[in-house]
C-alpha cells in the first residue's frame, strides 16, 4: 500500500488519533465470567489517548492540519470521541459493530485498519497501550496491516518537512529515531499534558462529524479469535523490603544495595 | 420522562469533574486556611468558559443550559464550596440580571469580560433591615440631573471586593409604584464610582476562599442609563434572578453533600475499630446509606427544577418557583445533615482541621441561609400551596 505525500509545503496534512473508551480508572476493576472486562460501568476516553490527541493537536497547530479520531466500541462511545472533538479534534470514525464484542488485538487492529486506510492520514497516533486491556499490541499491529514504519514509545516528537523524529526512552537507553511519513507513532503518557475541553470546545463538538461503520461497511469478517484468555491469576503479592536501621552506617548500606541493584 | 442528560451536559460534568480534582481541591485546604481568593483557579476556570455556560454565543458566552451551569457548580463545590460560590454568583447574581433585563449598550460593555471571567461583577440585594423582604429596602436612588443618586447600605455581597471585581447592581428605592408602594428599581454602581465604598471583608463561619463585604453608598452618583432595564422593574428582576440562584445553591449543596459522603466512605473503609473496618458496623452503613440517598435524592430535583427552569425560558411561574424552592430547602438541609455525619463518622480527626471534613462542616451552614433560608423557603412552598 502506498500512501502518497499530498502537501505541496511539506507539513503534516492528516493526522489519525486511535482512541478508546475505557472503565473509568478511578472505579474498581471487575471482570466477566469469560474473563473479559466488565463495561457496564462508568466510562471515559482513555487517559493514554489524552496524551495522544493532545500530540496531535499541538502538530496541527504547529503544522497545519486536521485531527481525525478513530475508535471502535459500542454506540455510546461516541462519548470518549466526543471528548476528543471538545478538545479541538475535528471529526471522528467509530467502528460499531455487535460481531466485534470482545475482539482480540488482531481483530482490532484490523478494524481499525480498514477504517484509517481509505483516510489517507500522514500520520497515525496511538498510545502506546489501552489503559485496560494494556496488550500493546495494537499499533505495531497497526502499523503492519496499513504498510507504515513505526516509531513506538514515542515521549517526543519533532516534524520536519517529510521526516518525522521520535524521541524514546527505553529500558536500553535513550533513543532518538526518524522515518518518513507517511509514518505511526505510539506515544507515552508524558508526552504532552492533555488541554482540559473548553465548554465552547464541548458545545462545538455537537456539531462535528462522527462517522459510524460497521463490519460490512469496512469489508472485513470477524475470522477467528488470534488471542483468547485461558485463566487469570493474581500477580504474586509483593514481598516486604528489607528494613535497613540506622545505626550510623545506614546511608553507607542503602548505597551498597542501591549500587547491587545497579541503580546508583 | 428521560432521567438521562445529554452528551454535552456528560461532557460539562466529566471536564468540571477532572478540573475540580485536579484544579480546585488541591488548593482548597489552603485557600481556606489563609482566607484567599483563587485569583489563579478563577482565571483557569474563565478560560474554559465556566462563567459563560449558559449565556449565547452573541457576548462570548457557550450557550449550554442551565442544568449544564448546575453541574458545573455542583461539580465544583464538591472540590470547594468558596469557589463554588464565586461562579454561582458572578454568573446567576452577576452577570445573568445584566444578560436577561440589560438593554444593548449595557451587554455589550459589560458582558464579554464577566462572561471570560477577567471581571465579576456582584448583586446587592440584602441590607441590614431588608432580604427577602424586599419592601423593606432602605437603600435609595434619586434622579436629579441625569444622575441617579445613590445612598444607603448593602450586606453580605459576594464577588464586590475583588482585584476583577468591575461593579455591582444594586435594588434601590426610586419612588412609589401604583399602589402606593415602595417602587424598586436595579442599578449599576460600576467599582471606583466616587462614593461607592467597599468595606472590610467579613469575617466568615466558612467559604473562606470566596470575596465578602459590605457596601455603603454615600451620595453615589452614576448616568440615568444605569438603570438595568426599566425603572421600577426591580422587584420583578430579583424575583427572577433569586429564582434561578435558588436552583443553583442547591446545586452547591448536591456538590458538598457528594464530597461528604466521598470522604466518609474512604474514611469509615480505611479506619479499623474491633478488629474490623468501621464501614464493616451497620451504625457506620446506616449513616452511609442515608447520605447516599440524600444526596441523590437532592441531585434529582436540582436536574428537575434546572430542567423546568430552561423549558420555562428562565420565566418565574409557580411551577418553577415551587421546584427552586423545594430543591434549595432539601439540598441545602441534606448538605447540613451530610456534613454533620461525615464529621461524626470521622470522630475525633473529624474536628481537625486536618481532614476536609471540618471544612466541609463549616461550609454548608450557609447554605440553609443564603439566597433566601430555610425558613424563607418553607413560607414560598406554604404561599404557592395556597395556605
Amino acid at each position: 500500500m502506498t500512501i502518497s505525500w499530498r502537501s505541496d509545503n511539506g507539513c503534516l496534512v492528516k493526522i489519525v488519533v486511535t482512541v478508546k473508551q475505557v472503565p473509568d480508572p478511578n472505579s474498581a476493576t471487575l471482570l466477566e465470567s469469560d474473563n473479559t472486562l466488565a463495561r457496564d460501568r462508568e466510562v471515559v476516553l482513555d487517559p493514554g489517548d489524552e496524551c495522544g490527541i493532545e500530540e496531535g493537536l499541538q502538530l496541527k497547530e504547529a503544522h497545519g492540519g486536521e485531527v481525525i479520531l478513530v475508535s471502535m466500541g459500542p454506540e455510546r462511545a461516541k462519548d470518549a470521541i466526543r471528548k476528543g472533538l471538545s478538545m479541538g479534534a475535528d471529526r471522528g470514525v467509530l467502528i460499531s459493530d455487535v460481531q466485534l464484542a470482545g475482539a482480540d488485538a488482531l481483530l482490532t487492529a484490523r478494524a481499525l485498519a480498514a477504517a484509517i486506510k481509505p483516510e489517507q492520514p500522514d500520520l497515525v497516533i496511538c498510545a502506546t497501550e489501552s489503559y485496560d486491556g494494556s496488550t500493546g499490541m495494537v499499533p505495531p499491529m497497526l502499523a503492519e496491516l496499513l504498510g507504515l514504519p513505526q516509531l513506538t514509545i514515542a515521549k517526543k516528537v519533532e516534524v520536519d518537512g517529510s521526516t518525522i523524529k521520535v524521541h524514546r526512552q527505553t529500558a536500553d537507553g535513550y533513543q532518538v529515531v526518524e522515518a518518513s511519513t507517511p509514518a505511526l507513532i505510539s506515544v507515552t503518557a508524558g508526552i504532552a499534558e492533555p488541554r482540559y475541553a473548553s465548554l465552547k470546545g464541548i458545545m462545538a463538538a455537537r456539531s462535528k462529524e462522527i462517522k459510524q461503520v460497521g463490519l460490512s461497511d469496512l469489508g472485513i469478517e470477524r475470522g477467528e479469535p488470534g488471542e483468547t484468555i485461558e485463566g487469570i491469576a493474581d500477580a504474586e503479592a509483593r514481598k516486604a523490603g528489607a528494613i535497613i536501621e540506622d545505626d550510623g552506617t545506614a546511608v553507607d548500606r542503602i548505597i551498597q544495595v542501591l549500587a547491587q541493584a545497579k541503580v546508583v | 420522562m428521560d432521567f438521562e442528560l445529554s452528551a454535552e451536559q456528560r461532557a460539562v460534568r466529566e471536564l468540571c469533574r477532572d478540573f475540580a480534582k485536579e484544579v480546585v481541591a488541591p488548593a482548597a485546604e489552603e485557600l481556606d486556611r489563609d482566607h484567599k481568593f483563587g485569583y489563579d483557579i478563577v482565571r483557569r476556570m474563565g478560560e474554559l468558559g465556566l462563567f459563560g455556560l449558559p449565556f449565547s454565543e452573541e457576548f462570548g458566552g457557550a450557550g449550554a443550559d442551565f442544568l449544564s451551569l448546575c453541574l458545573a457548580i455542583e461539580e465544583i463545590s464538591r472540590a470547594d464550596a468558596g469557589v463554588g460560590i464565586t461562579l454561582e454568583a458572578a454568573v446567576c447574581l452577576g452577570a445573568a440580571p445584566i444578560y436577561d433585563f440589560g438593554s444593548v449598550a449595557q451587554k455589550q460593555k459589560w458582558l464579554p469580560d464577566l462572561l471570560a471571567g477577567r471581571k465579576l461583577w456582584a448583586f446587592g440585594l440584602t441590607e441590614p433591615e431588608a432580604g427577602s423582604d424586599a419592601g423593606a429596602t432602605k437603600t435609595r436612588a434619586e434622579l436629579r440631573d441625569g444622575h441617579w443618586v445613590v445612598n444607603g447600605a448593602k450586606q453580605f455581597i459576594t464577588n464586590c471586593g475583588t482585584e476583577i471585581s468591575a461593579g455591582v447592581t444594586v435594588t434601590a428605592v426610586t419612588g412609589k409604584n401604583k399602589r402606593g408602594g415602595p417602587e424598586i428599581s436595579a442599578i449599576m454602581i460600576p467599582t471606583g464610582t466616587p462614593g461607592y465604598h467597599v468595606l472590610e471583608s467579613y469575617r466568615k463561619l466558612g467559604w473562606h476562599s470566596s470575596d465578602t463585604h459590605p457596601l455603603s453608598f454615600e451620595s453615589c452618583e452614576v448616568p440615568v442609563e444605569n438603570v438595568l432595564g426599566e425603572r421600577g422593574g426591580g422587584y420583578r428582576q430579583f424575583l427572577n434572578t433569586l429564582m434561578g440562584g435558588r436552583i443553583a445553591i442547591a446545586a452547591l449543596s448536591v456538590g458538598v453533600a457528594q464530597a461528604c459522603l466521598d470522604a466518609s466512605l474512604a474514611y469509615a473503609k480505611e479506619r479499623r475499630t474491633f478488629g474490623v473496618p468501621i464501614s464493616k458496623h451497620q451504625a457506620i452503613q446506616f449513616k452511609l446509606a442515608d447520605m447516599a440517598m440524600e444526596t441523590e435524592l437532592a441531585r434529582t430535583m436540582v436536574y428537575r427544577a434546572a430542567t423546568a427552569y430552561s423549558h420555562g425560558g428562565g420565566k418565574a411561574t409557580d411551577d418553577v418557583r415551587m421546584l427552586a424552592a423545594m430543591c434549595k430547602l432539601y439540598a441545602s438541609e441534606t448538605s447540613k445533615r451530610a456534613a454533620d455525619q461525615a464529621v461524626q463518622i470521622h470522630g475525633g480527626y473529624g474536628f481537625m482541621e486536618d481532614y476536609p471534613v471540618a471544612r466541609y462542616w463549616r461550609d454548608v451552614k450557609v447554605n440553609e441561609i443564603g439566597e433566601g433560608t430555610s425558613e424563607v423557603q418553607r413560607m414560598l412552598i406554604a404561599r404557592l400551596l395556597g395556605a
